[in-house]
């Protein structure tokens, strides 16, 4: 376990404590409780569907909880007034799965959008910045007057990265940033991820299904089981420790997933969808 | 019509069963419905809230207004010539019966004034802007776009609600008083080269039959009118359901039920313009 029995709880950066989450008759988060300390990169691991994403977005306060609180430096997110939420918003970069970018405004409009917000910045200082954090993730000046329609998958992403970066987060967020991406552009988001670390102490959550990206950036690893396949008094969280540690655990499901086997799990589908009465 | 997947298909339904079953289907649409309307007061609630609390920032502001209002002008000046020319066709043969040609003018002015123009501003607007208000903000939501823009810390409702609203608000009266003069243009030039009505004459009835407060009570429709078309348009598109579908749904439901609302507030705003007209002026209608 990386927590360790002397870590204070204002060493924590976030505190996720009893979250539950419910959408309409689904319950996809069951009493996750998680703390994570400033400076670490966490990995969100699990299969499709098991609450990953909305566990991320229940952090930076875009979901609301059903149950449970969670606190970003020591504040709890979901009791904030609008005023104090855009501004803690502010230490947050969150990078988007689809990259998530305006597409009726250029790229340059796009990774200038934060600093706007923030209203402190000339317009000089804005482009100097925006051209700076689009070297970094290796795009050129020119991409700057382009749409997000006219860019690549990959170069989306990398201007989802640029946008996140610009305000210099003391948090970020990535949501399956390789998913869809070849395996060169995958290792390049996965070394934008580890630079942008080493260059700042920057506190990361990452969610994915990419084992490749999980052993590369990871501190910790968390995985997560969806919600209907627990046992009612099983914690949702059935992985928590190293890179190391992870390919040593010993439980079924999780080396099934780090090794990609379908195992008995296309049985268990068949039933479910049996049961389901399709 | 039910199909193979249809979600119901499977059920087994006895009779008492089928009849519990109507009792709660219908239960549930209103259940349903009584949320969409509580998650809709919200919504407007949300919108005045911001709209009073921080001006919106103006390159948010400027290209809504734009959209809104140059953008349309086009449209909604050539359906008033139309309709103008349409109504001097229709009503002609039934006044020329009566020998009452002259009074064409205050007819076709009249309702212009009173009623078309605002109705049919405002239905351009709810077809041309209003869907594709609906459509843009669906997309944004679907493809995670509001969620980024609350991510950095801006409000979606201050961001993309607020000025679309103004720029509906505002500008609708314009594009009414648009709609009223290419119609009055319209019915004119019809009713003198083709019909040949003496010229004297129509402007005479229209100035004896059309009050202020009758361009007056058609501007007040319109900024209502307006209001609702913001309102619905940018509700359906901001509770977008995933997918195309889910988009095109928002977007005809935007219009759907913006024309519904023009059509329900026409009759509530006709009643009461009404009775203010005939608390301020008790004679009643001028020359009628």
């Amino acid at each position: 376990m990386i927590e360790t029995f002397f870590q204070q709880e204002e060493d924590y950066l976030v505190q996720v404590k009893n979250l539950t989450r419910v959408f309409g008759n689904q319950r996809v988060l069951r009493d996750i409780t998680l703390n994570i300390p400033a400076g670490q990169t966490l990995v969100l691991l699990g299969e499709s569907g098991c609450g990953k994403t909305v566990l991320m977005k229940s952090i930076i306060g875009l979901i609301r909880p059903t149950k449970g609180q969670v606190l970003f430096d020591g504040n709890d997110i979901n009791r904030l007034n609008q005023r104090q939420i855009s501004k803690i918003r502010t230490r947050f970069g969150f990078v988007f799965q689809n990259a998530a970018l305006f597409d009726s405004m250029t790229i340059g409009q796009n990774v200038a959008f934060p600093l706007r917000q923030v209203g402190r910045y000339s317009n000089d200082q804005i482009r100097e910045m925006v051209l700076s954090r689009l070297s970094e993730v290796g795009l050129p000046d020119s991409v700057v007057y382009k749409k997000p329609a006219e860019l690549s998958g990959g170069m989306q992403k990398r201007v989802g990265l640029a946008r996140a970066l610009v305000m210099n987060p003391e948090i970020i967020m990535y949501d399956e940033p390789t998913t869809g991406l070849d395996p060169i552009m995958s290792d390049v988001i996965n070394e934008l991820i580890l630079r942008t670390r080493i260059r700042n102490p920057v506190t990361s959550i990452v969610v994915t299904h990419d084992m490749n990206t999980a052993k590369k950036v990871a501190d910790r690893i968390v995985m997560l089981m969806p919600e209907p396949r627990l046992d009612p008094n099983e914690s949702q969280i059935i992985f928590d420790g190293t890179v190391a540690e992870l390919e040593q655990c010993r439980d079924r499901r999780v080396q099934q997933f780090i090794n990609g086997e379908a195992g008995e799990r296309l049985m268990e589908l068949r039933g479910e969808a049996t049961g389901a009465g399709y | 019509m039910s199909t193979v997947f249809d979600k119901n298909s499977n059920r087994n339904r006895s009779e008492h069963g089928m009849f519990f079953n109507w009792v709660a289907d219908r239960g549930g649409v209103v259940i349903d419905s009584l949320i969409a309307l509580g998650s809709f007061s919200l919504f407007v609630w949300e919108t005045v809230v911001w709209m009073f609390t921080r001006l919106p920032r103006s390159e948010t502001v400027w290209p809504n207004f734009y959209r809104v209002g140059v953008s349309s002008l086009p449209v909604v000046a050539l359906t008033g010539t139309f309709i103008g020319m349409v109504l001097a066709v229709q009503s002609y043969f039934q006044f020329s019966q009566f020998g009452l040609e002259t009074r064409l003018g205050g007819v076709i002015n009249m309702t212009l004034v009173r009623e078309l123009g605002p109705v049919l501003a405002a239905t351009m607007l709810a077809g041309r802007v209003g869907s594709a208000m609906a459509a843009e903000l669906g997309t944004m939501r679907i493809t995670n776009q509001i969620d980024a823009l609350s991510a950095m810390g801006a409000h979606p409702i201050r961001y993309l609600i607020v000025p679309r609203f103004l720029a509906c608000f505002f500008l609708i009266p314009i594009l009414t008083v648009m709609a009223d003069f290419m119609g009055l243009a319209g019915g004119f030039f019809y009713c003198n080269l083709v019909l040949d009505i003496d010229v004297h004459h129509y402007w005479d009835n229209s100035a004896q039959f059309v009050t202020n407060f009758d361009l007056f009570s058609g501007l007040v429709k319109s900024v209502f009118f307006g209001s609702a078309i913001a309102m619905v348009s940018c509700y359906q598109g901001f509770n977008c359901k995933a997918g195309a579908e889910g988009v095109g749904h928002a977007s005809t439901s935007s219009f759907v039920f913006s024309f519904v609302a023009i059509l329900v507030l026409d009759l509530f705003l006709g009643i009461g313009m009404d009775s203010i007209y005939f608390a301020m002026y008790p004679e009643g209608f001028g020359g009628i």
